[in-house]
């Protein structure tokens, strides 16, 4: 017999709630990740966001330094403060990864994304479309007798609600290049 | 100096620049080169397993019982992908190997060719890293670079996968000192402020507890004896994990025992009611922490680890340090020295009374009587019969296991080799081989339960080609004694295969395989038996036939915190409750 007396029956307690200790609240991160631009390198950083069960919201990637061989890597990501400080950890341990910066937290940050949206129509709504591409700085890149190809940058934002606004107009294709991410000042 | 030679050649060369004298493998079409390299020098033995399973086990028990990264060379497909199960065991537990696998030639990659499989995409989330090297030039360095991430920071797993071209072509050779290592240099001091910050904490502890961990083991043997240093200094009582048993000897004054699902009711009582919690090298696994939200509720914690994701991962910790133990250690007692080796003298008094009342519980006692061994007293007998000797244990995985952690006493580091992390049955028997190649002389001898040891048995094999006097202690309880146990406790007694059927004759089997077989189910026989055993010059395999329906108590039921423990029979019926039942 256990002498303290063991109570029968289930707890009422989630069993293995990892995290009660932590805030719920789920925040998004801009994380920047310098790597080596090696073969399979790339993997690795999203091997590591699956098999851990984190979010990915947007993945950039391009080699930023030619001579050093060194990618940029940038990552936006939601979870909760605690996720974000694993993800941070984790991906520091992966070999060829140099630095890890959470451009939401080290100072202010400038973020850029760029999309190209096609949009076909004729009449009133052709001209309400270019209207408010001329509102959003969107260029026209390519332009039809039916159609025009929007080029827009800005934050993730701006695009979202340019898109929101050219859908009922006759959206037909969106392609984003998901987030690059600086820094700001010297 | 740099030379000329073969990528083969290579490969042989800087294993011996690395110091290897020792890899398991098993040969294949896509690793001949080597084989002929190997073929043609005496400076590294191979030793040939059964089962390339069996060499990545046996690479982790030459690794684990001597500090030093253990070797494999297996053949590209079939032989990478057996090596798999022994990689993942690796990484959790955080084992140094180097595996090298041969691949089919660079231009036949992606083309689906006789035994291609995408090695190093499978290998990926199963090593601490992985190359795959389609040039001659830089094999070497690779190769250099690959110890030096095995070994370094939290050790690990690493893959090197060489197309058979590449080990024909002729390259240049670059030895180790020039090579750089890379930007990867895993920090090993502490920061200073928070280590200041614990010694306060050290100096005013009413109830402190070191929890430590594999992470002592794998900092090496000066990291075990700064341990005991501060334990004995300080009088403050330790307990460890499963993977960290002989860091602190099991005879030390401080020594409660391993915590955990199956670790003692001291332990578990003196974590939970701690008010200072010095977790050393330790990962707060789920079979240690058990419900996270009733986990040790009082105490401040600190927490030495060399990897910063292993901070704040499960647990939210008040002083983090990140660096090697031995390092940290030292630079505790340095500065614990120097403010003047306080402690709270008082508290600590109390604190022990109360340990010591824990203590008498007693939670490890049983009764042998009755015709019928039980697996306590065998393990009990073992441990009277064997402790003088230089000794070594490995385990399978499974009750017997635990037992093993639970009544054989591990006075130093490196003397213990078990799958913890992953749980890999089948682990022992290659294990028990890899630590008998490194200790030719020591007493090596793998604790098995049944099921476990039939999954690499073929590995008797190796034992007797090469004379490796290794003892398999079996205790056979024709169950599949864990899953049994927790089918008992949470499945309402439904036994759904969890028996041994078909059991071979061990005695037969030892005898085929030319080794020797002892077969005991009797009390009263059984220190003959062991002494017969550990007596013979060769291997042996050991039936001790067990009680078949025994439980491993102390148990932490899933989902319960520390002090809801489980110590024997009467209190099991219905103890895991629904949400703890959906653990594992
Ligand atoms: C059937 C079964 C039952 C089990 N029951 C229990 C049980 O009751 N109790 C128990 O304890 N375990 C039990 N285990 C084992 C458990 O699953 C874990 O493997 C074990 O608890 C982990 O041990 P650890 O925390 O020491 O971490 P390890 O896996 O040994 O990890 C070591 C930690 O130390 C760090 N580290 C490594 N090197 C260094 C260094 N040089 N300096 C600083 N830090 C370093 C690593 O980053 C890591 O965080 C059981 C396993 C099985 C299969
Ligand atoms: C490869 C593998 N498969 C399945 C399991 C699940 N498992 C854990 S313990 C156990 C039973 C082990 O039986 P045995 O080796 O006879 O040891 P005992 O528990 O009876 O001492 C099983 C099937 C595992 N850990 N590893």
């Amino acid at each position: 017999m256990s002498p303290l007396h063991i109570k029968k029956g289930s707890t009422k307690h989630s069993a293995y709630n990892l995290r009660p200790t932590f805030s719920d609240h789920e925040e998004t991160h801009t994380i920047a990740v310098l790597v080596d631009n090696e073969a399979g390198v790339l993997a690795r950083v999203i091997g590591l966001f699956s098999g851990r069960g984190y979010n990915i919201e947007s993945l950039t990637v391009a080699e930023v330094d030619h001579q050093g061989h060194l990618s940029r890597i940038t990552i936006v990501t939601r979870g909760t403060p605690q996720v974000i400080e694993q993800i941070k950890a984790q991906l520091g341990r992966i070999v060829p990864v140099h630095e890890v910066h959470d451009l939401t937290v080290e100072g202010s940050s400038v973020e850029r994304e760029l999309a190209l949206l096609k949009v076909a129509g004729n009449g009133d709504k052709r001209v309400e479309a270019l209207r408010l591409a001329d509102i959003f700085r969107a260029h026209v890149v390519d332009s039809t007798l039916e159609s025009f190809v929007f080029q827009i940058t800005g934050t993730p934002d701006k695009i979202d609600a340019f898109a929101d606004l050219m859908r009922p107009l006759g959206l037909v294709e969106v392609a984003r290049t998901g987030v690059a991410a600086l820094s700001r000042g010297a | 100096m740099t030379r000329q030679m073969t990528g083969a050649k290579m490969v042989v060369q800087a294993l011996k620049d690395q110091g290897v004298d020792t890899v398991f493998g098993y040969p294949g079409g896509a690793v001949l080169p080597i084989y002929d390299e190997i073929f043609q020098q005496n400076g590294i033995k191979h030793i040939l397993v059964r089962h390339e399973q069996g060499a990545v086990h046996a690479a982790e028990g030459y690794a684990r019982s001597t500090g030093k990264p253990g070797v494999c060379l297996v053949t590209s497909g079939p032989g990478a992908t057996n090596a798999v199960t022994g990689l993942t065991d690796a990484l959790l537990d955080s084992i140094p190997i180097v595996v090298l696998t041969g691949q089919v030639p660079t231009f036949m990659i992606g083309s689906d060719a006789f035994q291609e499989a995408d090695t190093v995409g499978i290998t990926r989330p199963c090593t601490k890293h992985n190359w795959l090297v389609k040039d001659t030039d830089k094999l070497s360095a690779k190769i250099h670079e690959a110890f030096h991430v095995a070994t370094s920071g939290r050790p690990g797993p690493v893959l090197i996968d060489i197309p058979k071209d590449v080990q024909f072509a002729s390259g240049t050779y670059t030895p180790p000192a020039k090579t750089p290592t890379g930007h990867y240099q895993p920090q090993v001091k502490g920061d200073m402020e928070t280590i200041t910050e614990l010694v306060e904490a050290i100096e005013k502890a009413e109830r402190p507890v070191f929890y430590t961990g594999g992470g002592v083991i794998n900092s090496g043997p000066g990291a075990s004896q700064l341990l005991r240093e501060l334990v004995d200094a300080t009088g403050f009582p330790i307990t460890s994990t499963l993977m960290g048993l002989g860091a602190y000897p099991a005879s030390g004054k401080g020594w409660l025992g391993m915590l955990g699902m199956h670790g003692l009711y001291e332990a578990n009582l003196a974590m939970h009611g701690c008010d200072l919690m010095i977790n050393v090298g330790a990962r707060f696994d789920d079979r240690i922490t058990g419900r996270i939200d009733a986990f040790s509720p009082k105490s401040r914690k600190a927490h030495i680890d060399i990897d910063p994701s292993s901070i704040n991962k499960v647990i939210r910790v008040d002083m983090p340090i990140i660096g090697d133990v031995g390092h940290v250690l030292e630079d505790i007692l340095k500065v614990w020295k120097a403010r003047g080796r306080k402690v709270n003298s008082e508290g600590l008094s109390k604190w022990w009374t109360q340990i010591e009342k824990w203590k008498k519980v007693d939670c490890l006692k049983f009764k042998q009587e009755g015709p019928t061994i039980r697996p306590q007293y065998a393990l009990s007998r073992l441990e009277e019969l064997t402790k003088s000797h230089d000794r070594y244990i490995c385990t399978e995985v499974g009750q017997h296991q635990m037992w093993a952690a639970q009544y054989l006493g591990f006075e130093d580091p490196n003397r213990w080799m078990t799958s913890g992390g992953l749980g890999t049955m089948g682990y022992g028997t290659p294990a028990s081989i890899g630590v008998q190649i490194a200790h030719p002389e020591s007493l090596v001898i793998n604790v098995a339960g049944e099921a476990s040891w039939l999954m690499n048995m073929q590995e008797m094999g190796t034992a007797v080609q090469y004379r490796l006097p290794v003892k398999q202690f079996i205790l056979n309880n024709e169950r599949l004694g864990m899953v049994r146990q927790w089918q008992e406790l949470l499945h309402g007694e439904r036994y759904s295969h969890s028996w041994s059927e078909a059991l071979p004759d061990f005695v037969k089997l030892a005898e085929a395989f030319g080794a020797k077989g002892i077969y005991c189910d009797n009390p009263a026989d059984l220190d003959d038996a062991i002494m017969e055993m550990i007596n013979y010059d060769g291997p042996v395999i050991f039936d001790c036939v067990v009680e078949k329906h025994e439980n491993c108590f102390p148990m932490i039921p899933s989902g319960e915190p520390h002090n809801k423990m489980l110590l024997g029979e009467a209190s099991t019926k219905d103890a895991i409750g629904k949400s703890g039942a959906v653990l594992v």
